[in-house]
C-alpha cells in the first residue's frame, strides 16, 4: 500500500502517525490514572469512573458559559480554572461517595462493582434531568484549537500537545505523591497491610477517603480535558469505561509504571492497526490481544508483591 | 420552568382559538367537524380503537432514557407540538388527540414491548415513534401483526416498505444521490473518502454512494472506513485522509463519535473551508454538541434545515421555540417527526375513519402544504416525495442553504442498480 | 438438611409454591399481553439462576452472562430465520432462499456456519452447545491460570464488548445492529399468535423448573458443597487435593447452558434477537436480578427477576425518569443493606414469624452468611 507514495510523504506520515499514537497514549493514561489509584491502591472497582469524568466535563461547560457571559475578556484562560474546579467537584463527590457507600464495602470488592454501577445509573439520570438529555458543546478558546504546521504534511495538534503536557504533569504529580510524600507512604502502607498500618497510628479511614477522592478528582480533570476531543452528554462516560478498565488491568493493578506501560502498548497497537485495517477490526483485534495476554498473564504486565 | 412554558403556550393557543371563533367568517371556513360535532364513533371506528365521541388516543414511542435520548428528544417535542396545534385547530374528526407516551429506553426489545402495549392495551389509533433502524425493525412485526399505524421520522437506509408504516424521513437514495451530484459538479469532486459508524444505515448509505460515484459520476473512492458506535479516537483515520488527499470526505458518523470526529478534524488542521466535507448525519441537533465553530464550512445533505426561508417554516420555528425554549434547535428528523401527526390527521379526514386499513389506503397522495420543509406528498409506497437540500454550516451552528433540487424526488426504497 | 439426594421438605414446598404461582395463578389472573411479558421475564430468570450457581455458590462473578444468553438466542434465531427465508418467501431477492439481510449485503450463498441451523435437532443441540463451548474455552483458559474475582469480571466484560462489536460489524452474516428480525414459524407452527405465546409461556416455565431441579441437584451433591467450600477458602480446598479449576469450569459451563436455553426461549417469545443482549449493560442488569433475589437462593433468583422486571415495566410506563434512579438505588441498596436480597429478608424476618405461627422450633438456617472477600488468587 505504500508504493504509490513518495519518500517524504511516507516519512511525514510516520511522524504524524507516531504523534497520533502518542496522543492516544496520553488519553488512555489520563483516563486510567484515576482508576489506577482507586482500583490499584484500594481494590475498589469503580464502574462510575466515566460519570466522574463527565462531571468534570459539565463543570468545564458551565465555567465556559460563565466566562462567555460575564468575563469574556478572560475567556482564553478559563480552561485552567475549569480544570481546577472539575478536580474539586469530582473529588468532593468522590469523598461523599466513599463516606456513604464505599467504606462499607472494602471487604467485598465485587460488591463495589455492583454498587458503583448503580451509582453510575443514578448519576446519568441526574445529569439528564438537570443538564438536559442533549449533548452540550463546550466552546474552547481559539488558541487551543488548530495546529502548528511544521512542514507541508506534518502538523502538530495543539490540543494533542495540551493533553500530553497535562498527562505528564499529572502522572509526575501522582508519582511524587505516591512514592515520595508522607501521605503516599501511608497509602501504600494501608494497601500492603491495613491492620498493621492502623496499628502504627495511620488513620486508615482518612487515607481511604482521600485516596478515593484523589482518584475521582483526576477523573474529573480527565473529563475536563476530554471536552477538547470528545462529546459531553449524560451517557458519554460509558464510552470510556471498558478501555479504561482494560488499561488498568492489563498494566497490573497496583503499579503506576504498569499502567503507563499498558496505556502505551494498547494505544500504539490500536493506532497502528487503525492505520492499516478498518476501525472496527482494529478495535476488536486490540481487545482480543489484551484479553489473550491477560489470560496468559493474569496478573498484568507489572505486579507488586502484596502480603495478604 | 417547563410548566411556565407550557402554561404560556396554552394561554396563547387559547387566545388564538378565541380570536378564531370570534371571527365568524373564519368559523364558516373551518372544516365542518372542527367544533366537536364529529361523525358518530361507531362509523369512524369499526376496529375497537381508543376513540370516544370527544377523544382519540395516539401513542408516542421514543427513548427518553439511555444513549438515544440525545437524539430522540427533539422528535418527542415536535410530535407534542403538532398534537397541540391540531387540537387547537379543532382536533381530528371533531375529536381531541390524547397521547400516551412510552419510553423505549434505547433498547430495541423494550420498543417492541411498548409498541405491543400501546396497540393491545391502549388500542391507540396511531403511533408516532422509533428513531433508529434497529428500533423500527423490532417494532415492525408487532405493528404488522396487530395492524397498527406507525409514523417513522428518521432518514433511513431504505429496503423496507410496509402498509402499516409511513416513513416521513427520506430513504437513502433521496438523501444521497442529489447531494453527490451537487458535490461532483460544484466542487469538482472526483475522489471520495467514505467514513461511517459501523452499523446498517451508514454501510447501506455508503454502498449506494459508492455505486453512484463509480458508475454515474466517474469518480473514485479512495478509502472506506467504519468505526464502532461510540468510538472517540479518529487521529489515525485523519492521517490516512491527509495522505490520500481526497476531494471530498463523505461522512456518516453518528452519535457521540460525531463530536470527537469533528473536534479532532479541526485540531488536526483540516480546514473545512478548503477541504470539502459532505455529511449525511449532522443536523442542527448534532451541531449543538459539536459546537458550530468546530464544523464551520462543512456541507450537509438533508431535506430540511432550520434556516429554510419560507412562511411555513418561520411559523413552525417560532411555535417550536415558544413551546420548548429559545435555545432549542430543530434538525431534519425533528421536522419529519412534526409531519407525522399532521399527515395522520389529514389521512383520517380523507378516509373519514380511524380504521387502520382505510388509512393505509387513503395515505397515498396525501398532500401537506403547510409542511415546514415546503410541501410533501405521500407516495403509494408510503414514503414521502421530498426535495434534497445542501446546507453549509455557519459558525452559529445554523446552515446556509446552498443548493436545493428543483423538483420533489420520488422515494425509491428498493433502488435498482444500487443493491 | 440430610436429604442430600434431591430436595428436602421445605425446598419441596417452596418449589411447589413457585410452581403454583407461575403455572396456575399468573396465567389465570393476567391477560395475554401481560402473561407474555412474564414469559419474557422468565427467560431472564434462566440467567439469574445460572448466576446464583456460579456467583453465589462458586464465587465467580461473570459480567458476561449476556454473551451466553445472546448466543443461545442467536442460535434459535438463525434457525427461525432460515425457516422464514424459504425460497418462495424471498423470491423478490436477488438470491432467493437466504435471509434478507444477507441479500442486502451482497452475500449470494448461505455461509457455512449457518448450515447446521437448517435442522431443528441440531439447533437445539447448539443452543446449549455453543454457549457451553465458549464458556469452557474461557473457563479453561482463565481458571487453570487462577484468574479470579475482579479480574475475571472485567475480562468477561471485555469479551462481551468484543462480541458486540463483531456482531454489529459483520452485518452480512449476523444481521448487524438490527439483529435477526421478523421470525415467524417454528417447524411450520406460527409463533406469533396469542395461542402460541400462551403455549410458549408454559414451555419456558417447564424448562425453568427443570433447570431449578438441576440446580438443586448440584447444590445438594458433593459438587455443590465443594463449590461453597471453594468460594470461602479456595486454597484449603486445593490443598485437600481437589482440582479447583475443574469445578469452576463446570459451574461456569452450567450457568452458560442455562443462559443459552433462556436466550432461545426469549427469541421464541419475542420474535427477534439483537446484539443489544450481548453487551455489557444487559449482562450487569442480569446480575442485579440474582442479587435482588438473593445470590445464595435458587428460588430467590426467580422471584428477583420477576420483581425487578415487573417494577421496570410498571415504573417505565408512568415515570421513565424515575426508573433509572430506582434501578440505580436498587443496586446500591441490595449491596449495602440487603446483601442476601429477598431470600435474606425472608430467612431473617418472615421465616421465624411463620415458624412461630406454626409453633415449631427453628432449625439451623441454611446458607446464612455472604461470602467475605474474594477467593484467594
Amino acid at each position: 500500500m505504500f508504493a504509490e507514495y513518495s519518500l517524504p510523504e511516507l516519512g511525514s506520515i510516520f511522524v504524524m502517525q507516531g504523534f497520533a499514537g502518542l496522543i492516544l497514549f496520553s488519553v488512555f493514561l489520563l483516563m486510567a490514572l484515576g482508576l489506577a489509584i482507586i482500583f490499584g491502591q484500594m481494590g475498589v472497582i469503580n464502574m462510575a469512573h466515566g460519570e466522574f469524568m463527565i462531571l468534570g466535563a459539565y463543570v468545564t461547560y458551565f465555567t465556559s458559559q460563565f466566562f462567555l457571559n460575564y468575563i469574556p475578556a478572560l475567556f482564553s484562560i478559563y480552561f485552567f480554572l475549569a480544570m481546577g474546579l472539575a478536580f474539586l467537584a469530582s473529588g468532593a463527590l468522590g469523598m461523599f461517595i466513599e463516606w456513604a457507600m464505599i467504606r462499607h464495602l472494602y471487604k467485598r470488592p465485587l460488591d463495589t462493582l455492583l454498587a458503583t454501577w448503580g451509582l453510575s445509573l443514578i448519576l446519568q439520570q441526574l445529569y439528564r434531568s438537570f443538564f438536559g438529555p442533549r449533548e452540550v458543546g463546550v466552546e474552547l478558546p481559539e488558541w487551543m484549537m488548530g495546529s502548528i504546521p511544521v512542514t507541508d504534511m506534518v502538523e502538530v495538534q495543539i490540543n494533542g500537545l495540551f493533553v500530553m503536557g497535562l498527562t505528564m504533569a499529572i502522572t509526575i504529580a501522582v508519582a511524587f505523591l505516591m512514592y515520595k510524600s508522607r501521605w503516599g507512604k501511608q497509602v501504600r502502607a494501608v494497601v500492603q497491610n491495613r491492620v498493621m498500618a492502623g496499628a502504627v497510628g495511620i488513620n486508615t479511614e482518612k487515607v481511604d477517603r482521600y485516596t478515593f477522592a484523589l482518584g475521582c478528582g483526576i477523573a474529573g480533570v480527565a473529563g475536563s480535558a476530554f471536552t477538547m476531543i470528545g462529546s459531553t452528554g449524560p451517557t458519554s462516560g460509558q464510552l470510556y469505561i471498558v478501555d479504561t478498565f482494560l488499561v488498568v488491568v492489563f498494566g497490573g493493578a497496583a503499579s503506576l509504571l504498569g499502567t503507563i506501560a499498558s496505556a502505551f502498548t494498547i494505544s500504539q497497537a490500536q493506532s497502528t492497526m487503525e492505520f492499516f485495517l478498518s476501525g472496527s477490526m482494529a478495535k476488536v483485534l486490540t481487545l482480543l490481544g489484551v484479553v489473550g495476554i491477560l489470560m496468559l498473564r493474569p496478573q498484568g504486565l507489572f505486579t507488586l508483591k502484596v502480603r495478604r | 420552568m417547563s410548566d411556565d412554558i407550557e402554561r404560556g403556550l396554552e394561554s396563547s393557543l387559547r387566545r388564538k382559538l378565541l380570536m378564531g371563533m370570534a371571527a365568524i367568517p373564519a368559523v364558516a371556513l373551518m372544516p365542518k367537524f372542527a367544533l366537536g360535532a364529529g361523525p358518530a364513533t361507531s362509523e369512524v371506528n369499526t376496529t375497537g380503537l381508543a376513540v370516544t365521541d370527544t377523544e382519540v388516543t395516539v401513542g408516542i414511542l421514543h427513548s427518553v432514557t439511555g444513549t438515544m435520548a440525545i437524539s430522540e428528544t427533539g422528535s418527542v417535542q415536535a410530535e407534542k407540538l403538532a398534537i397541540e396545534q391540531i387540537n387547537a385547530a379543532g382536533g381530528v374528526l371533531g375529536r381531541k388527540i390524547k397521547y400516551i407516551q412510552e419510553d423505549g429506553a434505547s433498547d430495541w426489545p423494550t420498543f417492541a414491548e411498548k409498541a405491543k402495549k400501546l396497540l393491545v392495551q391502549d388500542k391507540v389509533a396511531a403511533i408516532m415513534g422509533c428513531w433508529t433502524s434497529a428500533s423500527r425493525k423490532a417494532v415492525l412485526p408487532v405493528i404488522e401483526q396487530y395492524n397498527g399505524m406507525l409514523y417513522y421520522p428518521t432518514f433511513y437506509e431504505g429496503l423496507e416498505q410496509s402498509k402499516n408504516v409511513i416513513y416521513t424521513g427520506q430513504e437513502a437514495t433521496q438523501q444521497i444521490l442529489a447531494g453527490l451530484d451537487w458535490v461532483a459538479k460544484e466542487k469538482a469532486g472526483k475522489s471520495f473518502y467514505l467514513i461511517g459508524s459501523d452499523y446498517i444505515w451508514p454501510r447501506t448509505s455508503m454502498k449506494i454512494a459508492r455505486k453512484h460515484i463509480e458508475a454515474h459520476l466517474g469518480g473514485s473512492v479512495s478509502g472506506e472506513e467504519y468505526f464502532p458506535l461510540g468510538h472517540t479516537q479518529f487521529n489515525s483515520v485523519i492521517n490516512k485522509i491527509k495522505l490520500r488527499k481526497p476531494d471530498v470526505i463523505y461522512c456518516a458518523v453518528v452519535g457521540g463519535s460525531n463530536v470527537a470526529f469533528y473536534k479532532q478534524l479541526k485540531a488536526a488542521g483540516i480546514d473545512l473551508s478548503k477541504q470539502t466535507l459532505l455529511t449525511i448525519s449532522v443536523t442542527e441537533d448534532e451541531i449543538d454538541g459539536i459546537g458550530g465553530e468546530n464544523i464551520t464550512g462543512a456541507y450537509a445533505c438533508m431535506k430540511y434545515f432550520q434556516s429554510l426561508e419560507n412562511d411555513n417554516n418561520k411559523e413552525f420555528v417560532a411555535e417550536f421555540k415558544k413551546m420548548w425554549g429559545e435555545k432549542t434547535v430543530i434538525g431534519d428528523v425533528t421536522q419529519a417527526a412534526y409531519l407525522g401527526p399532521w399527515l395522520w390527521k389529514m389521512t383520517v379526514e380523507k378516509a373519514g375513519s380511524f380504521d387502520v386499513d382505510k388509512i393505509a389506503v387513503a395515505s397515498t397522495d396525501i398532500e401537506f402544504t403547510k409542511a415546514p420543509e415546503g410541501y410533501v406528498k405521500i407516495h403509494e409506497n408510503h414514503h414521502l416525495w421530498s426535495k434534497a437540500r445542501v446546507g453549509q454550516v455557519q459558525p452559529d451552528g445554523q446552515f446556509k442553504v446552498v443548493f436545493e433540487t428543483a423538483d420533489l424526488i420520488e422515494p425509491n426504497p428498493f433502488p435498482e442498480g444500487y443493491q | 438438611m440430610k436429604n442430600t439426594a434431591f430436595l428436602n421438605r421445605s425446598e419441596l414446598i417452596a418449589v411447589a409454591i413457585l410452581a403454583v404461582l407461575i403455572l396456575v395463578v399468573l396465567p389465570m389472573s393476567l391477560d395475554g399481553f401481560r402473561l407474555n411479558l412474564v414469559g419474557k421475564y422468565l427467560t431472564y430468570a434462566f440467567v439469574a439462576l445460572g448466576l446464583v450457581m456460579c456467583w453465589g455458590f462458586g464465587g465467580i462473578l461473570s459480567l458476561g452472562q449476556g454473551i451466553f444468553f445472546g448466543l443461545g438466542g442467536y442460535c434459535m434465531a438463525m434457525f427461525l430465520k432460515l425457516e422464514a427465508s424459504s425460497v418462495e418467501n424471498t423470491k423478490i431477492q436477488s438470491t432467493p432462499g437466504i435471509p434478507d439481510f444477507m441479500d442486502w449485503n451482497q452475500i449470494t450463498s448461505l455461509p457455512w456456519f449457518w448450515e447446521p441451523f437448517k435442522s431443528l435437532p441440531a439447533t437445539m443441540l447448539l443452543v446449549v452447545g455453543v454457549p457451553v463451548l465458549l464458556a469452557f474455552i474461557l473457563g479453561f483458559a482463565m481458571f487453570t491460570r487462577r484468574v479470579g474475582g475482579t479480574y475475571f469480571a472485567i475480562i468477561t466484560q471485555a469479551i462481551a464488548a468484543i462480541l458486540t462489536i463483531l456482531i454489529i460489524g459483520q452485518q452480512g452474516y449476523t444481521g448487524g445492529i438490527n439483529g435477526i428480525t421478523d421470525l415467524r414459524t417454528l417447524n411450520g407452527w406460527d409463533i406469533r399468535t396469542d395461542d402460541a405465546k400462551f403455549i410458549l409461556y408454559f414451555v419456558s416455565a417447564g424448562l425453568l423448573f427443570a433447570c431449578i431441579l438441576i440446580a438443586y441437584f448440584v447444590k445438594h451433591s458433593k459438587l455443590g458443597r465443594i463449590l461453597v467450600a471453594m468460594r470461602d477458602k479456595e486454597d484449603r480446598v486445593r490443598f485437600s487435593g481437589y482440582n479447583v479449576s475443574n469445578f469452576k469450569i463446570f459451574v461456569f459451563c452450567l450457568a452458560a447452558a442455562f443462559a443459552g436455553i433462556g436466550g432461545a426461549m426469549f427469541t421464541l417469545q419475542v420474535g427477534f434477537m439483537s446484539p443489544s443482549f450481548v453487551g455489557i449493560v444487559p449482562s450487569i442488569e442480569m446480575v442485579i436480578y440474582a442479587a435482588v433475589g438473593g445470590r445464595l437462593s435458587i428460588l430467590g433468583a426467580i422471584y428477583g427477576t420477576l420483581l425487578v422486571n415487573w417494577a421496570k415495566t410498571a415504573f417505565s410506563e408512568s415515570f421513565p425518569e424515575l426508573w433509572l434512579l430506582g434501578l440505580g438505588g436498587l443496586f446500591i441498596a441490595v449491596v449495602l443493606a440487603f446483601p442476601n436480597g429477598l431470600a435474606g429478608i425472608y430467612t431473617s424476618y418472615a421465616e421465624p414469624f411463620i415458624r412461630k405461627l406454626m409453633n415449631k422450633k427453628p432449625d439451623i438456617l441454611p446458607g446464612g452468611n455472604i461470602p467475605q472477600g474474594s477467593p484467594a488468587e
